[in-house]
């Protein structure tokens, strides 16, 4: 078993003592969920080809712990949203953010979900900040799936600083009901 | 013998009113301008007519004219196929600004119900007599037509563009 090459995560900061080891739990539970994120692809366009790539042995987005893509949003940790989304689209996206359960996550893959891209016009969504959060954003048209793994690795960084109170403190509510989301 | 375009033109005038029709060369297609209310009569004649046999509907869409005067600022294209013949011949009606309305050929056509809706949906023209006339492409709570020319293209919610650099701005600046 020595000479197997594992990588594991770097320990949080705390107090290591023979027998124990004492760390804050925010940061166990925020390395634990920051390692497994299970991303749920919202693709409509070019950008979700760009995810089958990232998601495939090349690029290979398992490293990162989001090897489980799942297809259901009760069981999804991390949205990620990758093409143009039409208006007709936007109550749809909107109702499976709301299917996800707490803590939830957002990226926008690419320029049409960060901003509507190059479609500015009467039946695209200007970007999906305009019916729900987002915590990432990912430029490019498409991007790269360096850039989508880069998009990750910063969603992973937020994870692990978020507090884990921070779902039912009074700002968190105010940003969902400025969205008007229950 | 190939079916030739005096034929159809002989045949549409004697079977109806002269008057109904007005006959132009279109580049390689034959177009005739038909009264709108004629258009049903004139499609079953074509699709029935023994010599005729303009079997296929290949498309049918909307044109918004602003420029024209008040009577003809809308038309609707029909194109036809005769698929024995392998001819081909489109049909142009001239609607009214005010009321665009037409009768529907979706009994004619079964092909045109989803065609008729979507007209309906971007050019706002009524099929008078259709079986399901709402929007198709669009969302149900849009309020504009919006391949009218006087509805805007962009959308106004874009809060990321900056008309500097779109050239949009007197000296760019």
């Amino acid at each position: 078993m020595t000479e197997s090459k594992t990588n594991m995560v770097d320990a949080p900061e705390g107090v290591v003592g023979e027998g124990f080891f004492a760390t804050k739990l925010n940061d166990v539970v925020g390395l634990a969920r920051a390692n497994s994120l299970w991303p749920l692809p919202f693709a409509t366009s070019c950008c979700g080809i760009e995810f089958m790539a990232t998601m495939a042995s090349h690029y290979d987005l398992a490293r990162f712990g989001s090897e489980r893509v799942s297809f259901s949003p009760r069981q999804a940790d991390m949205l990620m949203v990758m093409g143009t989304i039409s208006k007709k689209m936007a109550p749809i996206l909107r109702q499976v953010y709301e299917q996800m359960s707490e803590p939830r996550w957002v990226i926008a893959v690419g320029a049409c979900a960060s901003s509507g891209g190059i479609f500015d016009t009467y039946s695209v969504l200007q970007g999906i900040d305009k019916v729900i959060p987002v915590d990432v954003y990912v430029p490019g048209c498409p991007p790269r799936p360096e850039q989508i793994v880069d998009g990750v690795m910063k969603l992973q960084e937020i994870v692990k600083n978020e507090s884990v109170r921070r779902r039912s403190s009074p700002e968190y509510q105010e940003l969902l009901a400025s969205y008007n989301i229950k | 013998m190939a079916l030739e375009t005096t034929q159809i033109q002989e045949k549409l005038v004697a079977n109806f009113d002269a008057t109904t029709f007005h006959f132009t060369q279109e580049k390689s297609i034959f177009s005739i301008e038909v009264a709108s209310d004629k258009i049903t009569a004139v499609l079953l004649f074509l699709k029935n007519d023994e010599t005729l046999r303009f079997n296929f509907l290949t498309d049918l869409c909307g044109v918004h004219y602003p420029e024209n005067e008040s009577n003809r600022q809308f038309a609707v294209v029909y194109h036809l196929h005769n698929w024995i013949d392998n001819v081909r011949i489109k049909l142009k009606v001239f609607l009214d600004g005010t009321t665009p309305e037409i009768k529907t050929v979706s009994t004619i056509f079964p092909s045109s119900n989803w065609m008729e809706r979507e007209t309906y949906d971007f050019y706002g023209i009524h099929f008078i007599g259709h079986p399901q006339l709402k929007r198709i492409l669009n969302m149900d709570e849009m309020v504009s037509f919006p391949m009218r020319k006087e509805f805007p293209m962009e959308d106004g919610g874009r809060t990321d563009k900056d008309d500097r650099f779109f050239g949009r701005t007197i000296d760019n600046y």
